[in-house]
């Protein structure tokens, strides 16, 4: 936050002309300020619904409707975070408002881990070695197949969704790792497409050299194209695993028991089987909190990175 | 051969590399035909036949299609989507747009557009749990703020009116950001030139806008809308999460209609019929769009 206080005021660029007597008469306008207040009010609604995450998970749950519209925590515990992650007793959950309904955290959290990495690792790869063999190397054909290929942008995943469960359940692979991640294993339209752009950027001049050499094409794309594009593989790989992460509908196909099931679903789930009446909301933050979690860290780490990202995406 | 000059970077394509390119797109050609095309194929075989998952399908010819047309709870269910993605399509990219043109003469500022992407990293999941909570009647934050101020108590999610409108609040608090800075980034392609010359012609600041900014940014304007209209039809964790089609279909949309008669009443055939009709209006619009766009585009030079 105290980044966002330094980079905040600071003039935009490229604006020329006479430099501190339009600035100082541009920071104190009228029209400047509004803006500020509406891009602060912007960030309070973004911002705001995390903070409120946090401060129910600390709240005690039977304390809470005493206090409904306090912004500090409400008898500050963990005891929610203790029932998320099942370290609570049965009985301790249910005395401090938990509906006795376990949520089987560290397992659910494995299993993201698994379906994440796997599927980011396995399809990030096949894209790069796709994305290289339609921009560097030359065949008949190449452009038809990767029109062909992008066209699986147009197809909406629900149309393919119900006959790849279909697939997935006469392979016998339903409640499987294997039937998770098989689908979205290999092919990504999206990812061939963006690493191809940035291959296509990228100068030939070393890989002649190397060509030169003697050097084979396979050879050439594990030593100089693959580490040459380490930071776009970087920026999709981590946009993937988020994606993955935070998946729904398939793994609400393939899954009905917890032997495979996401964090992310076991979530969803959790709160439909909770009470309406009176929910364990505070347990519930808590197990949101854990869920988020992992792309929160992400996000501190790499958004910089994931910012910049958008705009290429963008702009090509 | 390996060493002509120029051998990567030429553009006519020579069969040399052939053997090794089938061997590099392998993959991920086959993962395209096993999980997209086939089912593609498949999908649009079963939207002609009675298929309860258990049993073969059945071919039935058009009776899926027939009972399609007759079917007031789709119609209802298309209805509800659609106006869940003019509230979201409209009040997002609107939003989007401006947050977009007032972050870009603020400040280039990568932690304030870092914070504003940060609802888009988290699932829909928790985007739905936290709103739900903040909406809820008796103990929700915002529902505590709005009877105090206003001395009205609204339901949102449990009061057929507002339900969509909530989930469409939600669906907008998520992606606005991401929207705005994809906006964010087209606005900065823009020369500054341009706003120089417009100045020099006399423009005021909002006919710059109108006739310079929103022009130049088109075709990302296009894309955003596309995206969000074609991300918004296929709606589903929030919903599944918070209302499940409630109260009474009030939020009843396409993809929950499907999964429900997929999975609740596993009739596979007329699931795949609607999934079939959903694709051909998908298709229909962003092809619509994407001739406005063009059509339009004469008047940028």
């Amino acid at each position: 936050m105290t980044d966002l206080a330094t980079a905040g005021p600071r003039p935009a660029t490229g604006r020329g002309g006479p430099a501190t007597a339009a600035r100082t008469r541009s920071r104190v306008s009228p029209g400047r300020i509004a803006a500020w207040v509406f891009i602060v009010v912007v960030l309070i609604v973004t911002v705001f619904p995390f903070y409120w995450i946090l401060r129910t998970a600390f709240s005690d749950n039977v304390a809470l409707p005493t206090d409904p519209s306090s912004l500090l925590p409400v008898d500050f515990t963990w005891g929610a975070f203790e029932r998320a992650l099942g370290l609570a007793s049965r009985a301790e959950a249910q005395a401090q408002g938990g509906s006795g309904a376990a949520i089987d955290t560290p397992l659910f959290l494995r299993n993201s881990l698994i379906y994440a990495t796997v599927q980011t690792a396995l399809v990030v790869f096949c894209s790069a070695t796709a994305a290289y063999a339609f921009s560097r190397l030359h065949w008949r054909g190449r452009n038809t197949v990767f029109n062909i290929l992008l066209g699986a942008l147009m197809v909406p995943a629900i149309l393919t969704l119900l006959p790849n469960f279909i697939f997935v359940r006469d392979i016998h692979q339903l409640n499987s790792f294997t039937g998770l991640i098989l689908p979205g294993a290999f092919f990504s339209a999206f990812n061939i497409f963006f690493l191809r752009q940035f291959m296509l950027g990228l100068s030939t001049e070393v890989e002649e050299a190397a060509l030169m050499d003697g050097a084979g094409k396979l050879r050439i794309f594990f030593t100089i194209t693959l580490p040459m594009t380490s930071a776009p593989i970087a920026t999709l790989s981590l946009l993937t695993f988020i994606n993955t992460w935070n998946d729904y509908f398939w793994p609400l196909l393939v899954t009905n028991d917890d032997h495979a099931r996401p964090l992310t679903l076991a979530l969803g789930v959790f709160k439909q089987s909770s009470p309406q009446a009176a929910p364990d909301w505070a347990g519930l933050m808590a197990a949101t909190m854990i869920a988020a979690l992992p792309m929160l860290v992400l996000f501190m780490v790499f958004g910089r990175r994931i910012v910049n990202s958008i705009g290429f995406t963008g702009i090509k | 051969m390996a060493t002509a000059p120029g051998a990567l970077g030429s553009s006519a394509p020579r069969r040399g590399d052939g053997r090794l390119a089938w061997l590099l797109i392998a993959p991920a050609v086959a993962g395209f035909l096993v999980f997209f095309a086939w089912p593609t194929v498949r999908g649009v075989y079963y939207s002609f036949t009675s298929f309860r998952i258990l049993t073969p399908p059945r071919w039935t010819g058009l009776a899926n299609w027939r009972e399609l047309s007759g079917d007031s709870v789709f119609w209802h269910s298309l209805l509800v989507t659609v106006y869940f993605v003019a509230l979201s399509v409209v009040v997002g990219v609107l939003l989007s747009l401006l947050i977009a043109v007032v972050l870009h003469r603020l400040t280039r500022s990568t932690v304030v557009r870092g914070l504003i992407i940060l609802p888009f990293l988290i699932s829909g999941v928790v985007a739905a749990l936290v709103w739900q909570w903040m909406l809820d009647p008796q103990l929700g934050i915002i529902s505590q703020l709005l009877e105090s101020l206003t001395g009205v108590r609204l339901l949102f999610f449990g009061d057929s009116d507002w339900a969509i409108p909530s989930l469409a609040a939600v669906s907008v608090w998520k992606s606005m950001g991401y929207n705005a800075v994809l906006i964010f980034a087209g606005l900065q392609t823009i020369p500054a030139s341009v706003y120089e010359a417009g100045r020099l012609d006399g423009a005021s600041g909002f006919q710059m806008f109108r006739r310079l900014t929103v022009p130049l940014l088109r075709p990302i304007l296009v894309m955003v809308v596309i995206l969000t209209v074609i991300g918004s039809f296929q709606v589903f964790d929030i919903v599944s999460v918070t209302t499940q089609g409630g109260p009474a279909n009030a939020s009843n949309v396409l993809q929950m209609y499907i999964y429900e008669k997929g999975f609740g009443e596993l009739d596979f055939g007329y699931a795949s019929t609607m999934s079939l009709a959903l694709f051909v209006l998908l298709i229909a619009i962003t092809f619509t769009q994407m001739r406005l766009a063009r059509a339009n585009e004469t008047d940028l030079s």
